[in-house]
């Protein structure tokens, strides 16, 4: 029977890396994540599964650690919050750039700056427009429940071998801190060194043996024409996540005129201001992006010909609010609603700003 | 024709060594970098430990190192190879990791990725290259550059009111409990290259205990940046940076 747990969201994370055989978390301590190192410490894994642990001397080197784990094929991952992101985003673009999986977390709180400890969705743009330097794409999950924390990080894992690509969570203040029944899933074991040779062993640094050429796990390439070259086939890698791997959820979508985009926190608060604005006799849906790059544009347009309005709903100044209007492509009036520094908006809120843009006008 | 076609095998009593790549070197005549690859190509072949050795290049002159070396590499961004390392280093706790770094690149951006890997005693190698400048971006101030010395970002000189004093880090690093072997060398004469090569087998034989971090500064040249011919750039290497870099072993336990 499946393990029912009483858990934050941060501690999900921490758990699900341990049973889905990561071999390697790295990580540095920032509120409101620090619960996944911490979890992670008291658990320890390497007695377990052999899983390394270390708590490094900076965002910096944590992500450079796992560019190391993941250039050897192992399945590694670190986690922070928005200020100690932003340290990693020099390591991101790098391991974006070899082409190596791996997977980063985000437990993302209000800035800019140090900003506040508060829950927000201000980092959206760095998540999913890419963050560092050069032309490159994370694929970027948003969980909405301390289950889907749990679950995405396996999945996370899945998409980043696939693609051999960064995969991220971004999650926030909320979803990282609060508790939720969670179903555990069993533990997967851990690869050995020789089925990663059999898997990666074209790419990764195994140690070069007599049978094959030297691996080398590199971003840099002095040649313009082969550098574009490889740009191409980046862009290629996303168009084909783009067409293959959007999630997305619907709720109340099927005679709405209206319609709630949001994700992550926000979309539990809009799934309540739905109940408020139906009892109103506003007919509203939500779509919940699951996957913000890829992002559910072709859903979002789907639905068009049915809709009045759409409210994109976050925790930030509007930001998603862009990709929605770029799906839209003026067809429809988009809106933004948002509060910002970590003040989460209330159903009621959201309902007020749903006719204040739309009915009353 | 072959060299196998002019000299017999038998009286053959030298050759490259098989780690070492047929790739042109991209370094500027008389630059230790080549000096210092030759060695560890060669240790890594006499230790028969080319299936074993996972390397980490820097950002500098030597990034493109992985070129010439027939082993697995991994680049690193900018100062941040000794994280990468420890990363192989506890993922792979069979494997020899090595780190080569220059002094912009270990001395200055990646300070604190050093100080912590060698503190936590990770089993690594690290061979730093110290030239005391800024190679590969046209020879500006490096974190070693001496009091006086003229760079392109110092062009009367390193005034230390205006630029700090040149860092001896491997002295700081020696200070770590976490590093085994701690050592100071060059490689400008036969003498000194045979120390070396001692030098460095120690460092991977290190390793292969599972000791420590063993730590190698390989005071060295750059002809262009300083400006000077290779015979004069050992010259001043030894009249000026050796009375400030002393060579020898500061730690080996």
């Amino acid at each position: 029977m499946a393990e029912l747990r009483l858990m934050k969201g941060n501690e999900a994370i921490a758990e699900a890396a341990i049973r889905c055989g990561c071999d390697g978390y790295f990580g540095y301590p920032i509120t409101p994540q620090s619960e996944v190192l911490e979890t992670l410490m008291a658990r320890m894994p390497w007695d377990e599964t052999g899983m390394v642990v270390l708590q490094a001397e900076s965002e910096l080197a944590a992500i450079n650690m796992v560019y190391g784990g993941a250039g050897c094929g192992k399945k590694v991952m670190t986690s922070s919050s928005s200020p100690g992101i932003s340290l990693k985003q020099e390591g991101i673009t790098y391991i974006a750039g070899a082409e190596l999986p791996c997977l980063v977390v985000n437990v993302v709180r209000g800035g800019p700056g140090l900003g506040t400890i508060q829950p927000a969705q201000s980092d959206y743009f760095q998540a999913v427009k890419g963050g560092g330097h050069g032309d490159y794409k994370l694929i970027v999950l948003a969980p909405a429940s301390v289950q889907e924390m749990y679950d995405f990080v396996d999945l996370g894992f899945e998409l980043a071998f696939k693609y051999r690509n960064p995969a991220m969570i971004l999650s926030d203040g909320v979803i990282g801190q609060m508790m939720e029944k969670v179903q555990l899933g069993d533990y997967k074991p851990r690869l050995t060194n020789e089925e990663i040779i059999k898997r990666y062993g074209s790419w990764a640094t195994t140690g070069k043996t007599a049978d094959r050429k030297r691996n080398i796990i590199t971003s840099l390439d002095l040649d313009a024409g082969s550098q574009e070259k490889f740009n191409i086939k980046l862009q290629n890698k996303y168009k084909e996540i783009q067409d293959k791997e959007v999630r997305f959820e619907k709720i109340a979508c099927d005679d709405a005129e209206y319609l709630l985009v949001a994700y992550g926190s926000s979309s539990r608060v809009c799934q309540k201001a739905i109940d408020i604005a139906r009892g109103k006799g506003i007919k509203v849906g939500l779509l919940r992006p699951i996957t913000l790059f890829p992002y559910p544009s072709k859903a979002i347009q789907e639905l068009l010909p049915q809709l009045k309005g759409i409210l994109s709903v976050e925790m930030s100044a509007g930001q998603m609010v862009e990709d929605v209007r770029l799906a839209v492509n003026g067809k429809v009036n988009v809106e933004h609603f948002g509060r910002m520094g970590g003040v989460i908006p209330t159903p009621n809120e959201v309902v007020e700003a749903l006719e204040e843009k739309f009915i009353k006008a | 024709m072959d060299v196998k076609d002019i000299i017999k095998e038998e009286n053959l009593v030298y050759s490259k060594s098989k780690v070492l790549t047929d790739n042109i070197m991209h370094y500027c005549p008389g630059c230790t970098h080549g000096v210092v690859h030759k060695i560890i190509a060669e240790v890594i072949e006499e230790m028969g430990i080319q299936d074993k050795t996972i390397a980490v290049s820097p950002v500098g002159c030597s990034v493109l190192a992985y070129n010439y070396l027939d082993i697995d590499w991994q680049e690193a961004a900018h100062g941040r190879a000794p994280a990468i390392a420890t990363a192989i280093s506890r993922l792979h706790p069979e494997k020899y990791v090595f780190t080569y770094q220059g002094d912009g690149d270990l001395a200055s951006i990646g300070t604190a990725e050093i100080m912590h890997a060698c503190n936590r005693g990770e089993n690594i190698t690290v061979i730093f290259i110290n030239n005391a400048i800024y190679g590969m971006t046209g020879g500006q101030m490096a974190p070693t550059t001496l009091e006086g010395m003229k760079t392109a970002t110092t062009p009367y000189g390193r005034r230390v009111d205006l630029n700090g004093y040149p860092l001896k880090i491997t002295e700081l690093i020696a200070q770590l409990p976490g590093t085994c072997y701690v050592t100071r060398q060059s490689g400008h004469t036969p003498a000194a290259v045979r120390k070396l090569k001692k030098a460095i087998t120690k460092a991977f034989e290190n390793t292969g205990k599972n000791k420590g971090t063993s730590f190698i500064e390989v005071v060295s040249t750059c002809n262009s940046g300083w400006k000077m011919p290779p015979v004069k750039a050992n010259e001043w290497m030894v009249e000026n940076m050796f009375p400030f870099y002393p060579l020898g072993d500061m730690k080996d336990e």
